[in-house]
């Protein structure tokens, strides 16, 4: 086996330093007892009891729960949609605008989706709020969906589909009992990808909010731009925790999973 | 085995399945384009909402509409060139964006050439630890640079105590900031696009160029280097794209120096409800990243055309 040269490990290392202290020194300080960010004065989780008396801070995090879990899930449904006509339905009409509609919202600055969203919802007079945050998401959520179960979709063996539909499958069935047990890792995972967007999203929900729906995020960027507040250093922190754990969870059932399905194909295989 | 008669053709549920996307779409995505373009010519007013629309398709007839085309106020339009706030700010985004971009690449190409020549039983953890971050949310990101640049920051009470500088120096809200801003956020998209050219890359080439007499270092600059290319420019792109429209980190971890593009149409909209401004803007935002974004996207391509 190589060995990694002393130039590799050091820029790894370097790396590695860069992307997590900013994240531990954060959460570090979160268990602080003084207010300052820089001195210590020792030990303590008041921050996290503060945060849990904090009406405001609750609120905004049940709202974009709720945010996150209705528009993730459309998200998934349509994002799965759009992904199953630009990998299975060749080339129909219309399809060079629909694939540049469902590629563009990667790339496209924040502002411009948020902005142009907002002059919709003016334009048919829909009072803003919740609902217009959580349409805005699903809006730019579906796009990633449809990228990471369009890339599962065009990997798989298609000769299975056909099969089913040789056999008497309806078309439909054949979606239900084959194609959709096959990219399901996908789809959970297009599901996160969009829930956990929609958590981090701030500028897009603070040009669709309306009066009464606040999202964390906002909470967040209106505390920060008043000062540096511990209680904000432990909401993070949860937060932090929250996705790490997901992440972790999820890493560990697609390992899981793909070793069994490794697994499957070698007995396939050793059956026929 | 019959066919059930009761199943349509499937050409039929295929209608079905797209036409909701794509509505959607239509009405979510590709609409509002329409909205921005046709309120950016429209002028300002206070009112609610906050412009007087150019056109009415409700009540104009033809005629009417055909003669405001031709008195179309172009005013937010001119303004962008002539008012010196929008100028400046389109330039220098696109210089804090593509200065960061190539400081970015050569920060993330060691890392990315280590992770590919790192044990392949290594490699899944590394990537993961690479998009670990990027799962976190981007405002706590910024917010943790946020306590360790400020004035009274972790970085200025350390360099104090260690007798380096013997006053605090102003790192946040300046341009500094930013820079440290967009190359922590946008580590991992340049990191993973250069990493996956990498790995793909065959040893055998650089040994062989050993064996005929490259040094170590000639060996890069012929043979890895060129063939990383479509890595660096995927890389390069999804850098540079997003940068170029970011509000947060200028916003919170910039200062009054600090003028791009993202923050200057924020405070149109925000702050002096100019609609039709922030319109213009926007739309001024977009033509400026549609060759970007063009180049992106066509690379990508032929990066798929060459996978298959």
């Amino acid at each position: 086996m190589r060995r990694l040269s002393i130039f590799n490990v050091v820029s790894l290392t370097i790396g590695f330093v860069f992307l997590y202290l900013p994240i531990i020194l954060l959460v570090i300080y979160s268990f602080n007892a003084g207010r300052s960010v820089a001195v210590w004065g020792g030990w303590s989780t008041k921050w996290y009891s503060s945060v849990f008396e904090n009406q405001q801070l609750l609120a905004a995090s049940w709202v974009t729960l709720k945010v996150g879990v209705l528009s993730a899930s459309v998200a998934t449904v349509l994002g799965t949609l759009s992904a199953l006509a630009l990998a299975r339905f060749g080339r129909f009409k219309g399809r060079t605008l629909f694939s540049a509609m469902v590629y563009a919202p990667l790339v496209m600055p924040e502002v411009i989706t948020g902005l142009s969203l907002l002059l919709l919802f003016v334009s048919l007079n829909i009072d803003r709020g919740f609902w217009t945050i959580v349409l805005s998401h699903i809006t730019f959520t579906m796009c990633f969906v449809a990228v990471v179960v369009q890339s599962r979709l065009s990997s798989f063996d298609r000769s299975i589909e056909e099969a089913a539909l040789d056999l008497g499958c309806t078309p439909f069935m054949t979606f239900f009992r084959i194609t959709l047990p096959i990219i399901l890792p996908a789809v959970i995972s297009g599901w996160m990808l969009a829930f956990t967007l929609s958590l981090d999203d701030f500028v897009i929900a603070s040009f669709t909010t309306g009066p009464g729906a606040t999202t964390l995020p906002m909470k967040i960027y209106s505390d920060v731009r008043l000062g540096i507040k511990p209680e904000i250093n432990a909401i993070c922190s949860l937060m932090i925790a929250v996705v790490t754990v997901t992440v972790m969870i999820a890493s560990v059932m697609t390992k899981r999973q793909e070793v069994e399905r490794e697994r499957a194909e070698r007995l396939a295989v050793a059956g026929r | 085995m019959t066919v059930n008669p009761k199943i349509s053709p499937p050409s039929n549920r295929r209608w079905i399945v797209t036409s909701i996307p794509y509505l959607w779409m239509l009405v979510f995505f590709l609409v509002p384009f329409f909205i921005v373009l046709k309120i950016s010519f429209s002028s300002s007013e206070i009112a609610q909402p906050p412009y007087a629309p150019a056109f009415d398709f409700m009540t104009d007839t033809w005629n009417d509409t055909l003669e405001k085309l031709l008195t179309l106020t172009s005013d937010n339009y001119s303004r962008l060139f002539q008012d010196s706030i929008y100028f400046s700010s389109y330039l220098s985004s696109l210089w804090i964006a593509g200065s960061s971009t190539v400081m970015m690449l050569f920060i993330a190409y060691p890392i990315a050439y280590a992770m590919a020549r790192a044990p392949k039983s290594w490699r899944p953890t590394l990537v993961m630890m690479v998009v670990l971050p990027f799962w976190t949310s981007f405002l706590i990101r910024i917010y943790a640079w946020i306590a360790i640049l400020s004035e009274e920051g972790l970085l200025n009470t350390l360099l104090t105590s260690l007798g380096i500088i013997d006053e605090p120096i102003q790192i946040l809200s300046t341009n500094t900031a930013v820079y440290i801003g967009i190359l922590y956020s946008y580590l991992p998209f340049m990191v993973l696009p250069l990493y996956s050219t990498l790995e793909k890359m065959d040893e055998s080439l650089i040994e062989s160029a050993k064996d005929l007499g490259c040094t170590s270092i000639g060996a890069f600059w012929r043979i890895t280097a060129p063939l990383s290319i479509p890595g660096v420019i995927a890389g390069c792109f999804l850098v540079f794209i997003p940068a170029v429209g970011e509000f947060v980190i200028p916003d919170l971890l910039g200062g009054s120096e600090t003028i791009m593009i993202g923050k200057t149409m924020w405070e149109e909209f925000f702050n002096n409800r100019d609609w039709p401004a922030a319109s213009g803007v926007a739309i001024a935002l977009l033509l400026l990243l549609m060759i970007p974004i063009m180049i992106f996207q066509s690379n990508e391509a032929r990066q798929q055309e060459a996978g298959q």
